[in-house]
């Protein structure tokens, strides 16, 4: 009888745990890095493992730092930061360029805020804008498919100079210059559907942010109302990967439906102005960065009303 | 003495108008992209600061009260004034780098905040050394900015190159760039005085 352990609620507990989750995300997104390596070769492999081992090694050391509980590390949250940070890189880039933007991510991204959870915006991408701002030029010089006659860099379709036309079937496969991991649209739908069948992420935040994208850029896409492609302009760049991947992320998007569906939203119409409207050809990275700013501001509005609270 | 030294150190250290005070952020962001714009703004500042606080020192008896401020602005834009031509006289290279935020000194809330909260109340001579300290401290701060931003974000310091094969990090040149050198450095400076009050 002195086994009895006295606890308050809650007393059944789900058997997801951070680590849990943060793994199955890394494991979904296998499909499309094992995708940039058939597309870009060799290269993407070690854009891949410099950005991780960055990332894993900065969190170690904040971690030894703050004097936090090293086996943390290992949650899983710095390797798929890492993991995310590859696929938002081109694929071939000088070693170094991967190794700073990994450190950048762990310790301006996440660590000063205080570390998981308590990040504002989220790592990779924190990471990767670094990048895009500090380095324009390695960043925006894309590797073409190994396959192609002209392996010398090109620009990605959603450049507006390009005039080359992509079959939906070739954006579809990722038969195209880019980004390590935004390329292949299909590695990246069969992780997504992984993650949702497991029920990690829920469709609201994708649905919004990808239909949003969509219709704006059907209705205004070219001259004219309603002319625009937009089966075109939602697998071009990196909408897919960030709409399933890195919008979701828990910590750095809200946390009740309605306000899921507005942050979807909010970052739809501030990709589409960016990529119709700005100097960037893709706006996927900055519009959820935005987005993640805005979040707290979403919670704020957008409460569960209290079970049994009467209105007065 | 003790005191006086007081007047004129605690701009430097306790007081540093960037670090501790954050006040002046305004012109801290915009010039600090390299040492000679960050030594030039500093250099004004100063100039103005102590020129500011010794004559609202000395009229400051004959100053209503109620009008104070309008009273504080005029004198500071005369100095403003004299720097502005000044500098477009014998260093016009300075003066386009610095652009608006020469005559946006009138308004920095450092040469405000030191007549209103110093000098209409103390003796000419502490108000010229807390001007002074002040305006040694903005100085500093300012250096050490804009040294770490030229570094990093230009590979030169001073207009001279260090490394060769440097790939400066665009983004500290740029505007993000100063916010986060300044609040790192906030920081750490901060996590350092707690470190040793604690102690």
């Amino acid at each position: 009888m002195s086994k009895l352990t006295v606890s308050p609620s809650p007393h059944i507990k789900s058997s997801q745990t951070t680590k849990n989750i943060m793994w199955t995300v890394v494991w979904s997104l296998v499909p499309a890095g094992i995708a940039g390596i058939c597309i870009f070769g060799i290269s993407s492999l070690s854009v891949m493992v410099l950005c991780i081992l960055s990332c894993v090694f900065t969190e170690a050391l904040f971690l030894k730092i703050r004097n936090r509980d090293p086996k943390t590390v290992l949650d899983g949250s710095a390797v798929l930061t890492g993991l995310l940070l590859a696929y938002n890189l081109p694929p071939e880039i000088p070693f170094w360029i991967p190794v700073i933007g990994g450190v950048v991510s762990i310790a301006l991204g996440k660590q000063i805020f205080g570390g998981l959870g308590q990040n504002i915006f989220n790592p990779a991408l924190v990471g990767r804008a670094f990048l895009q701002i500090s380095w324009p030029v390695y960043m925006t010089t894309w590797k073409n498919p190994r396959w192609w006659p002209d392996a010398v860099s090109s620009a990605t379709p959603l450049a507006k100079e390009v005039n080359a036309h992509f079959s939906y079937m070739d954006l579809f496969l990722g038969n195209r210059a880019g980004s390590l991991g935004e390329v292949c649209v299909i590695a990246l739908v069969i992780g997504a559907l992984f993650l949702l069948t497991t029920k990690i992420i829920s469709l609201h935040i994708p649905l919004s942010f990808i239909g949003t994208v969509g219709i704006i850029t059907w209705v205004f896409g070219k001259d004219g109302f309603f002319k625009g492609d937009f089966i075109f302009n939602i697998m071009a760049g990196g909408l897919i990967l960030g709409a399933f991947f890195m919008a979701t992320d828990y910590v750095t998007s809200p946390l009740t439906k309605k306000g899921k569906i507005v942050f979807g939203i909010g970052c739809g119409v501030l990709t589409a102005i960016i990529r119709l409207r700005g100097g960037y050809p893709e706006g996927v990275c900055y519009a959820i960065l935005f987005m993640n700013a805005a979040v707290p501001i979403i919670d704020r509005f957008t409460k569960t009303q209290k079970y049994g609270l009467i209105r007065k | 003495m003790k005191k006086l030294l007081k007047e004129f150190f605690k701009g430097i250290g306790s007081e540093n108008p960037t670090f501790r005070l954050v006040l002046g952020l305004c012109p801290t962001l915009a010039v600090s992209t390299s040492v000679i714009n960050g030594l030039g703004m500093g250099v004004a500042a100063t100039f103005v600061l102590i020129g500011s606080n010794v004559i609202i020192s000395l009229v400051r008896k004959s100053i209503p009260d109620q009008i104070r401020i309008p009273c504080f602005i005029v004198i500071i834009a005369t100095f403003v004034t004299i720097v502005e031509l000044a500098m477009k006289a014998y260093a016009p290279e300075l003066s386009k780098a610095l652009g608006i935020f020469v005559p946006l000194i009138v308004v920095n809330c450092i040469v405000l905040g030191r007549a209103e909260a110093f000098a209409c109340k103390e003796n000419v001579f502490n108000s010229m050394l807390d001007a002074l300290g002040m305006g040694v401290g903005f100085t500093l701060a300012l250096l050490l900015i804009s040294a770490i931003r030229e570094m990093l974000g230009n590979g030169t310091l001073f207009g001279f190159l260090i490394v060769k094969s440097y790939e400066p990090i665009l983004y500290i040149v740029l505007a993000p760039g100063a916010l986060l050198v300044i609040g790192l450095l906030i920081g750490g400076i901060n996590f350092l005085a707690r470190k040793r009050s604690a102690a």
